[in-house]
């Protein structure tokens, strides 16, 4: 920006917040686990968390900034996440059998193959499209592109033929849903509604496909071991910082400004010679890379994936995570997506009822299985008490109220 | 420029004899040129006119009652809305069919009627994606604003007085400040044929005067096409008036003449 003083101190107190993230992900939580204070089990739980920070973040820069409301990022999550899947039941568990090519069937395919009427066991063979994950890198390409193709073809023929708003948030969980019906059928041999599961080791070297090369070779890690989800979450962490400093950079960009030009007036945008439909693809494809860098992220922590992580619910619940943080601040996903699932981790972790609940259902309701009352409660109180979402929550309990002149918080309201 | 001599109904349309878009002539003449232009909506005639040329650098205002099709003439221009027949040559390039983006791109720049801007970017930014030159979108991920497009920002946002709102979310800007910006925005894409819907709604006297005076300065290298209500307004631009009424044409000519035209008169007062 022109005449804006960008004086060391204001770098500085600008990126504060950014900073102290920086060192609770990466050294604050990496110690208290080293002392022992905190056990691998919470630092897992806290690495998915921050796998849906990437969908939730994504989500962020196509509804907070461009004013999209895609309700398929679940989906997009769910591509990168059954690449990785795949990958990892080709390198699982040992049940199963080597087929007539000499591909060894994943252990979790094997237990629920269609058979075609009189094949039998022996006759399952490996599917052609589960060959491309049997090699790591190919893996992660695949779990990036392929969401960026789907989102190209849904952006592509939405956008272009201008379907916005309710109509768009509709047709994309409309796509969900389908595919969500897709995986969960047997036939589709991507293993119905068990998902994908048994899985084992991640194998860095390069080796022929068959049965337990990888077990045995010096540079295949252990899934279960403390190392390596420990690994994992430095991952995860290091993507969502890189993830939200490329979202910070694109978001202070003109591309950016477009963006919130196109939430404002998508109309107007085209008599000054733009295209918006151009930067409205480009937003969803990027964000539905990040989500499918999410999912790649995800299932080795998870060790499993199924159909139901690509619900219609699961997209919704990317939305309250955005809403609850603060839409078009992108921080606000981060910080969305962590008090939501803290929030759910603390209170399903009582096993007594909530008191006086007893009075309404008999022997009570646990917050386990209110939770969704809960969450739908805080999104009502979040939308329509504090729109501005948790984001903004410090600055105004510290009474700051002096506009920032900070563009990585161009106004959230609509 | 031929005007209407006293006479209602006359209108002497030179263009409507040459054959304009055949003859190479006619393509010199006219930078804009509206040939049988009809829209309907639901079987509601909302315009028909015949022919209407505006020629390279001139400054038209049209004029006419609430509904004589004024907005629909320039949707049909700009490409927002299509025309059930006929068609629009722009620079003796037929943009009938060509998208609004296209059209833009083209030189034929618009002010809608609500100043339309864009809430949360402030009115710099707002100012910085009116830029010509920056429409393609890989290039906005690294482009800077130069120094000399900075400069042009800073004087035209210094002669509307907004110099002091740089920074300030076109939302909190009252409605005066949002029609210079509109303005503004229009002014620095630089295109060659302006439209521009009722520039002056909304603005105190002396706004209003140093609106006419802005659009006067942009005449001489730029055409411009104004709708307008208001008649002091129309007065301090003293340019050749088009009247629409009921989509039709109805007069043209000077304003002093127009005011002399009863069929005018009934149509503005009412039967």
């Amino acid at each position: 920006m022109h005449s804006l003083a960008n004086t060391a101190d204001d770098q500085l107190r600008r990126n504060l917040p950014l900073i102290l993230w920086v060192l609770l992900g990466l050294v604050v939580i990496p110690v208290l686990y080293i002392a022992g204070v905190i056990s691998i089990g919470t630092v897992n739980k806290l690495g998915r968390y921050l796998s849906f920070a990437l969908v939730a973040i994504g989500l962020d820069l196509i509804w907070g900034y461009a004013g999209i409301l895609g309700l398929c990022q679940a989906l997009f999550f769910c591509l990168g996440g059954y690449a990785m899947g795949m990958y990892l039941a080709h390198h699982g568990g040992p049940e199963g059998i080597i087929d007539k090519t000499g591909w060894k069937l994943p252990a979790c395919l094997f237990v629920v193959y269609p058979y075609k009427v009189g094949e039998v066991p022996g006759d399952a063979m490996v599917p052609w499209f589960w060959k491309p994950f049997w090699s790591l890198p190919n893996t992660i390409f695949l779990g990036l592109l392929i969401p960026g193709i789907f989102a190209f073809i849904i952006g592509y023929f939405g956008f272009r033929s201008r379907v916005r708003g309710v109509y768009f948030a509709i047709l994309t969980q409309a796509i969900t849903v389908a595919a969500q019906n897709f995986f969960t059928m047997n036939n589709m041999k991507f293993g119905g509604t068990n998902g994908l599961t048994r899985f084992a080791h991640i194998c860095i070297a390069r080796h022929p496909h068959g049965a337990d090369v990888c077990q045995q070779s010096a540079l295949s890690f252990d899934l279960s071991t403390d190392t390596v989800q420990f690994t994992l979450y430095l991952l995860t962490t290091m993507a969502i910082f890189v993830t939200y400093l490329l979202y910070r950079y694109i978001t202070q960009t003109r591309l950016g400004r477009i963006l919130v030009a196109v939430r404002d007036a998508e109309n107007t945008l085209r008599f000054s010679g733009y295209k918006p439909y151009v930067y409205k693809l480009f937003a969803f494809i990027l964000a539905a890379v990040t989500a499918g860098l999410g999912g790649l992220l995800y299932v080795p922590q998870m060790k499993i994936i199924t159909p139901y992580n690509m619900g219609a619910e699961r997209s919704i619940l990317i939305v309250i995570f955005v809403a609850v943080g603060g839409r078009g601040t992108l921080s606000g996903a981060l910080v969305g997506t962590l008090a939501v699932n803290l929030l759910y981790d603390f209170l399903t972790s009582f096993n007594q009822p909530i008191p006086l609940t007893n009075m309404l259902f008999p022997g009570g309701l646990t917050f386990a299985k209110a939770w969704p009352i809960v969450l739908g409660l805080l999104f009502l109180a979040v939308v329509l008490g504090y729109p501005n979402g948790l984001v903004k929550l410090p600055q105004h309990l510290l009474g700051k109220f002096k506009k920032a002149p900070d563009s990585d918080q161009i106004g959230a309201h609509q | 420029m031929a005007m209407v001599e006293g006479k209602a109904n006359t209108r002497i349309s030179e263009y409507l004899l040459d054959s304009p878009i055949e003859s190479r002539f006619s393509e010199e003449k006219y930078i804009l040129f509206l040939q049988g232009i009809t829209a309907v909506f639901d079987g509601f005639k909302a315009l028909d006119i015949e022919a209407l040329g505006i020629e390279h650098n001139e400054l038209r205002v049209i004029i006419g009652p609430n509904g004589a099709g004024k907005t629909t003439m320039c949707d049909i221009i700009s490409g927002k809305t299509r025309p059930t027949t006929g068609s629009v040559y722009f620079e003796g390039q037929n943009i009938t069919e060509t998208a609004e983006t296209e059209i833009a791109l083209l030189g034929i720049g618009r002010k809608f009627q609500t100043p339309t801007v864009f809430d949360s970017l402030t009115t710099y930014q707002n100012m910085e994606l009116a830029l010509p030159g920056h429409q393609n979108w890989f290039a906005n991920l690294y482009s800077k604003i130069s120094p000399e497009e900075n400069n042009q920002i800073l004087s035209i946002l210094e002669r509307v007085g907004l110099k002091n709102e740089l920074h300030t979310e076109a939302k909190y800007l009252s409605h005066g400040q949002r029609q210079w910006l509109a303005i503004s925005t229009l002014v620095l894409s630089n295109p060659k044929l302006l439209l521009v819907d009722e520039p002056a709604a909304g603005l105190t006297d002396a706004e209003t005067a140093l609106t006419a005076e802005l659009l006067l300065e942009l005449k001489g290298e730029h055409t411009l096409i104004i709708i307008e209500h208001d008649m002091d307004f129309v007065r301090q631009l003293d340019s050749p008036v088009t009247m629409l009424h009921e989509g039709k044409i109805m007069a043209e000519g000077t304003l002093a003449d127009l005011q002399q035209n009863e069929e005018v008169i009934e149509a503005y007062l009412g039967r």
